[in-house]
């Protein structure tokens, strides 16, 4: 019998885009930090801001070879253009809405749950206080979405 | 406090399975399952017989039911105002590329396959469960937006 949809544990690890936007340089230090430590072939680009979001997954100017992130992690509070309407650009070009698109952030209000998934974030997830919760975190970040997920292809189907 | 977990699967076999699975994973996941489309419809709209159904705060969908095709479920799900918020994993022994794209596409929140295995299928509920269990990983959202 053909054994389908075993899981992917164990297989070559394969590299995987991630971009991460997040204004805070500390968060970004330990996003940084975690990911190494969680799954090394995972290739981590930072976005400051969500204008610098849109225009590396558009591949404007200076971003022109900016690789198509396999997953997207985006803070909600931030500079120049909040998360919301960063999803919410996303979400709206036919070009990225099919990139996972994960909040990743310490609100944990009722409001902007519900705001985030009603614009079609994929999921929603709260930034731990505690160092140990948030390498936890991050660790099955990697294990559901790097590695049981099936993520769509790189280019949409015209 | 109950999670509430819709799932849509014709086949009673998978059905059964999953309900072990969840069972093993996590007791407090009340799992409601409709057998194709059309039941799913009626649960999440609450018409007819599922006058006091609960909302559930996560939706499993399988890909070839009858009535009302997976695909079809999923876009009515995520053209609703009421109901585009509740997250949708989509759970299917479909490993076509096509399909998948197709998906996320029309705003599944992920796709999962679904091993053939027992092993496997445990494994990847208890995986699910553990980053979607609200409180435990993913953030769900309340009942009304």
């Amino acid at each position: 019998m053909k054994v389908t949809g075993t899981i992917d544990i164990g297989k070559e690890p394969k590299i995987s885009n991630v971009l991460l936007v997040e204004d805070s340089p500390r968060d970004v230090r330990l996003t940084q930090e975690a990911f190494r430590a969680a799954n090394p072939s995972v290739y981590l680009q930072v976005a400051n801001d969500g204008v610098e979001a849109l225009i590396f997954q558009r591949n404007q100017g200076t971003q022109e070879h900016a690789p198509r992130p396999d997953m997207v992690l985006l803070d909600l509070n931030m500079p120049r253009m909040v998360g919301r309407q960063v999803l919410a650009e996303i979400k709206k070009d036919d070009k990225l809405r099919t990139i996972p698109t994960v909040i990743l952030t310490t609100s944990e209000a009722d409001v902007d749950v519900s705001k985030s998934y009603q614009l079609q974030a994929n999921c929603y997830l709260t930034k731990p206080v505690q160092l140990d919760a948030f390498e936890d975190l991050v660790k099955s970040i990697n294990e559901f979405w790097l590695t049981t997920v099936k993520l769509p292809q790189k280019r949409n189907i015209a | 406090m109950a999670t509430e977990v819709l799932w849509v699967e014709d086949s009673s076999g998978d059905v059964r399975l999953t309900r072990e699975a969840f069972r093993e994973a996590d007791a407090s996941i009340h799992v409601h399952v409709a057998c194709d489309g059309v039941e799913a419809m009626a649960f999440l709209r609450r018409e007819g017989i599922y006058a006091d159904a609960p909302r559930p705060c996560l939706i499993l969908l399988d890909l070839n039911l009858p009535k009302m095709g997976g695909l079809e479920v999923l876009s009515q799900i995520k053209k609703g105002l009421d109901l585009q918020a509740i997250p949708v994993v989509r759970l299917t022994t479909s490993e076509r590329q096509a399909d998948v794209t197709k998906c996320y596409e029309l705003k599944a929140n992920c796709y999962l396959n679904k091993p053939v295995q027992w092993d496997g299928f445990s494994t990847i509920i208890a995986s699910l469960n553990r980053f979607w269990a609200p409180a435990i990983t993913a953030q769900l959202p309340t009942q009304r937006v």
